[in-house]
């Protein structure tokens, strides 16, 4: 129990997918305008990340290599559709105000390199683990990031006034600049904290290299030459 | 100890009176008569505004360098240009601490988290203006008549009235004086071609960029059907072509390549002033040809000190 504790720990904080892979920027800057939609957003991407992880585990041995990401690709998309219709009917005002982000989870690129990176070599339950804490920081981050756009940017935090009365909001936090000042200054306050607690960033490594499979080198992590047969 | 006193470097080792700090004093002297015109147009609080800009972009130089242990460059005075400049392309009735947000992204943001003076990609002051022209609108856009002083009278810019909104268009002669809306260190069109003679004179700045700016945009107004010479007075063009495009850290480094630079910053603001639904394009237009010069001085290399003409050159090879 304590190693799964560890992965769900480990997606949160030590490889947040948003904050320290870099994964899933897309999303991240497009609808973390308020609070409420990047919570919105996490939450739906968090079941499908679980779901996905859990399925993938369950199959890896019967997907051949050389159809894995078609495969894979096949279960995220069944997945989105089923959230998606759920929060289609559950929730219409997230999925009016989430719009084309909803659908376009399938490619969301925490969802592929989960299930390339860990879900294909881990056990179920691990991999259900791996699903959540990698849900959890992706939402962690975006409710963050959302937080911080909507009280600069529109005085409120959750649609509630904080800030709206007494200063004016700077309508750039809404817009897409924002979000790239609020990404950029959130990722270099992560690193500064990693680096003080004697954490580095994780390599991605081989293992997330597209050209493993031809590469001499696969498995060493030099990349220094030219390896390619 | 010794290591900090000797500077080894390699050849050629060139000495010259000519510092960061002589260059940004030399600036903010040519700045000074639009200064003066401004608070005689807009009152005293142009002065204060200025003032605040010019301290803000300091104090933030300075614990910036502080906080992060860097070398302190606060002494070079370009942090009071930036200032100074910001200001420049700010309304006079602009509340003070929206100025001091727009003196953070400028120094902060733009300038030093790319690595301090001669690092950044676009003029700081510029986005400090436009993150604020973004941010509160209408604040920035609240033009006062000159004269009207504290109580303020709003008025259209004469861009505004040239592109259909109400107003009465100034003479030329105001608009030589500065005696029209608009930011309050770009309208006396008179002070800001002083500075910009002394800036030539001084030998800190070539008179290529504004020259070619300026008259891209006189040409393309008159093929245009708009008055070149209303169009030139008006808005922040004669600001932005002798102080604000001329930044050394972005502006290509040989003369063509300034060209084409000043052409490609004609051209935008031309674009956005005649078709765009702002009304003034000149910010805009700097910034975006800030972003290709690292590509003007690759197309148009400088000759390296003592190397030989091109031909030359290449003759030496098949020797």
């Amino acid at each position: 129990m304590a190693k799964h504790w560890k992965t769900l720990l480990n997606g949160i904080i030590k490889e947040n997918p948003v904050l320290v892979l870099a994964l899933g920027t897309c999303p991240t800057l497009a609808v973390t305008t308020m609070a409420f939609n990047g919570l919105g957003m996490g939450l739906a991407a968090t079941l499908v990340l679980i779901g996905t992880n859990t399925m993938i585990s369950l199959l890896k041995n019967v997907i051949p290599s050389k159809v894995r990401i078609p495969a894979y690709i096949t279960i995220i998309a069944g997945m989105v559709t089923i959230v998606m219709l759920l929060v289609q009917g559950f929730l219409p005002d997230l999925n009016k105000q989430l719009g084309i982000f909803l659908p376009l989870i399938v490619v969301n690129c925490i969802i592929l390199a989960r299930a390339e990176m860990f879900a294909s070599k881990n056990t179920v339950l691990a991999s259900a683990f791996d699903g959540l804490g990698m849900g959890l920081g992706f939402t962690l981050a975006l409710v963050l990031m959302g937080s911080i756009r909507e009280l600069i940017g529109s005085g409120t935090i959750f649609g509630l006034t904080v800030t709206k009365d007494v200063i004016d909001p700077m309508i750039i936090f809404i817009l897409a600049p924002g979000g790239f000042f609020v990404f950029g200054i959130l990722i270099a306050i992560t690193n500064k904290v990693l680096a003080k607690r004697g954490k580095t960033r994780p390599e991605t490594g081989c293992a997330m290299c597209p050209s493993r499979e031809f590469c001499k080198n696969a498995g060493q992590g030099d990349c220094s030459e030219a390896n390619f047969q | 100890m010794l290591e900090k006193k000797l500077t080894v470097s390699s050849s050629p080792h060139l000495k010259s009176p000519v510092t960061t700090r002589s260059i940004m004093l030399d600036v903010v002297i040519a700045l000074m008569p639009a200064l003066v015109a401004s608070v005689m147009i807009f009152g005293v609080r142009s002065l204060l505004l200025t003032l605040c800009c010019a301290a803000a972009c300091v104090v933030f130089e300075y614990l910036y360098a502080l906080l992060l242990k860097k070398p302190q460059t606060v002494g070079d005075f370009s942090a009071v240009v930036t200032g100074v400049l910001l200001a420049f392309n700010l309304p006079v009735t602009l509340p003070l601490w929206m100025a001091i947000i727009g003196c953070f992204v400028a120094i902060v943001i733009v300038k030093q988290l790319f690595g301090g003076i001669g690092q950044n990609f676009v003029n700081p002051a510029l986005v400090g203006r436009i993150v604020l022209m973004i941010s509160f609108p209408a604040q920035m856009t609240y033009w006062v008549a000159p004269g009207s002083g504290a109580d303020a009278v709003s008025s259209a810019t004469p861009l505004a009235v040239l592109s259909g909104a109400e107003g009465t268009m100034p003479e030329l002669a105001e608009l030589l004086f500065g005696l029209r809306g608009g930011c309050l260190g770009e309208t006396c069109i008179l002070a800001l071609l002083l500075g910009g003679v002394y800036l030539v004179l001084r030998k800190v700045i070539s008179p290529v960029i504004p020259l070619c700016y300026l008259g891209t945009v006189a040409a393309l107004t008159a093929l245009g059907g708009a008055y070149p010479l209303y169009q030139l007075l008006s808005g922040g063009l004669v600001l932005g072509a002798i102080f604000m495009a001329t930044d050394y850290t972005t502006s290509p480094l040989t003369t063509k390549g300034r060209i084409v630079y000043a052409v490609g910053c004609g051209l935008i603001t031309c674009l956005i002033r005649l078709f765009g639904s702002m009304t003034e394009g000149v910010s805009f237009s700097i910034i975006l040809m800030n972003l290709v010069v690292p590509y003007l001085d690759k197309l148009f290399p400088s000759k390296p000190f003592g190397g030989k003409p091109k031909e030359k050159r290449e003759k030496g090879a098949a020797a």
